[in-house]
């Protein structure tokens, strides 16, 4: 129970670039650009031939694109076609649930290597349109007419977690500022630009105006002011992920065949995937995401690793406050506690524990459906050594896990990676 | 119909709303309350469940002043400028549920505080000359 009956690896890992790309990229074009990227970081070189299948994460092609359907068209543009193509939903978390579905075809002993992606292009709606289609990963008939929106039902969470743990909306800004940061050496970002920055191109903005200027002493200035407006309270613009077009793929290889493509496979240890109530008022905590505990305590296990032994993670900072609730539901910090490591700054790309140092979704990007896909693809390039810029971590990552949840919390996978 | 002919569909719970009643249903082996209504008890695994009418009363256990809305609460009127409140309410028979509140200052969301005690209150909505309710909340 609960083993994988074979190891599995990750041998090459790939990500389109992340950002507002419709129309010049529509879904074929960042699958095939993550495709390629991936492709390249393969040391023995791999061909559709080498592949038994294709596993796609996606959200919502069908209102974000009015296609549905997608896995055919995606193996075929890269030669799969005709091996088996798949297409896995899990809100959010659809790549991650189509990674884990990869791990567990492999394991089955049915498949020897499967490609893994996950593709979203939500700029082709409006910004409304974007709302109301990620609004459908809410409950529809008892939380949509309440006016809930994800921005909305991330904040309900953090209002209970103020008032419980006293949680301030300057310790969110810090994990805001933190991720924009690591997302300025991501090439891959969708914004490469620190918030620091952020507030000097819009001081240099009304100067050239004219304009009075506002008395900003620092970055929290700024994200407190009207510059950034506040979406669902407490949660402000730059509380919130991105909407984002874009692409990953991943390559899984079973342990029989892992050395044929690389002398040095990332092994995934750990898979879990939780479930909740589709609704927030469903649940128990409001506080805490079962999913998320219960998909890590299936990861733990399997590997046989305690929270304490992961080095890094990306996690699924869809909102500031779900990085927060993030590292208490996998136990890397007690209840309540995760704030005291985003204040004293252990989280940041050169502190104890780097987490997110991608930039996570608030920075580099949340195309919905590739998200997952994408955090694979930052643990496989730390746990290489390739990450670009000045983003590597300094010391050996060994031991690694990454963090994918749906919807409002309803849907949560974790993995754990180790070399 | 009697109240405990009615079937527990998500439409049954839908009309009592309509009807301005808030419905749930009560696991007669474990006494368990869903709101809305459920016809299997997911903590007994039962499915001998009777409908119970719903104070209405609970406290305020989560909450949100949305500035960028949902479409139809946009089209009501509601922006940045003007916000309205979504919450989730801890009802006093135990079960949560969502719904908006009102009759709170949504552009100053530091005076509504968590633990505020509220009623139920039957929100009206004007389509085309039929009324639709949603449900609400305001403070007690």
């Amino acid at each position: 129970m609960g083993k994988l009956s074979k190891r599995v690896a990750i041998v090459g890992a790939g990500m389109s670039q992340f950002g507002k790309l419709f129309p010049l990229k529509r879904n074929p074009d960042l699958w095939v650009d993550a495709w390629l990227n991936a492709v390249k970081t393969v040391d023995n070189g791999i061909e559709p031939k080498n592949i038994d299948a294709c596993y796609i994460g996606n959200y919502s092609s069908d209102l974000f694109n009015h296609q549905g359907h997608l896995a055919p068209q995606m193996a075929n543009l890269v030669g799969l076609s005709p091996k088996p193509a798949s297409r896995f939903e899990g809100a959010c978390a659809s790549s991650g649930v189509a990674l884990r579905q990869g791990i567990l075809a492999i394991a089955s002993g049915i498949h020897d290597v499967i490609a893994v992606g996950g593709c979203e292009t939500m700029n082709e709606v409006s910004t409304t349109l974007v709302t109301d289609t990620l609004a459908t990963a809410s409950d529809n008939l008892f939380e949509y007419p309440a006016g809930a929106t994800f921005p909305g039902l991330y904040a309900a969470v953090a209002s209970a977690h103020f008032h419980e743990y006293g949680t301030t909306a300057e310790d969110l800004m810090r994990i805001g500022i933190k991720n924009h940061e690591n997302g300025t050496q991501n090439p891959f970002a969708q914004m490469q630009i620190s918030i620091k920055d952020l507030m000097n191109n819009k001081l240099s903005k009304l100067k050239k105006e004219g304009k009075d200027l506002p008395d900003w002493k620092d970055e929290f200035d700024f994200l407190k002011s009207s510059s950034n407006p506040m979406i669902a309270s407490p949660l402000r613009l730059f509380d919130c992920s991105l909407v984002t077009d874009g692409a990953a793929c991943v390559f899984l290889a079973a342990e029989e065949v892992a050395r044929q493509f690389t002398d040095t496979p990332i092994w995934i240890t750990g898979t879990g995937q939780g479930s909740a109530a589709l609704s927030l008022h469903d649940r128990d905590s409001l506080t805490s995401f079962i999913a998320t505990k219960e998909a890590a305590r299936q990861a733990y296990q399997m590997a046989n690793l305690n929270p304490k032994d992961i080095q890094i993670a990306e996690l699924h900072d869809c909102f500031t406050i779900a990085e927060l609730v993030a590292m208490e539901d996998l136990d890397f910090y007690e209840k309540g506690k995760a704030v005291d490591a985003v204040r004293n700054g252990e989280t940041k790309l050169d502190g104890r524990f780097p987490l997110n140092t991608s930039g996570g979704l608030k920075s580099k990007g949340h195309p919905v459906g590739a998200t997952g896909a994408a955090q694979a693809v930052e643990i496989f390039k730390q746990m290489r050594g390739i990450a670009e810029r000045n983003r590597q971590v300094k010391f050996d990552v060994e031991k690694a896990l990454t963090h994918n949840l749906g919807g409002s919390g309803a849907t949560c996978v974790v993995t754990i990676y180790q070399k | 119909m009697l109240e405990n002919e009615k079937d527990f569909t998500m439409e049954s719970y839908l009309e009592y709303l309509q009807s301005k009643k808030l419905m749930g249903s009560k696991c007669r082996d474990c006494g368990e309350i869903y709101v809305p209504s459920r016809k299997l008890c997911t903590k007994c695994n039962s499915t001998n469940l009777e409908w119970i009418r719903m104070s209405g009363n609970g406290k305020l256990a989560a909450f949100s002043c949305i500035g960028v809305g949902a479409t139809f609460m946009t089209d009501k009127g509601y922006s940045l400028k003007n916000p309205y409140c979504f919450s989730v309410i801890k009802l006093d028979e135990g079960p949560m549920i969502s719904g908006q509140l009102i009759g709170v200052d949504e552009k100053h969301p530091e005076t509504i505080k968590i633990g505020t005690s509220v009623k139920v209150k039957f929100l009206e909505t004007d389509l085309k000359g039929e009324t639709r309710v949603d449900l609400g909340f305001e403070p007690a």
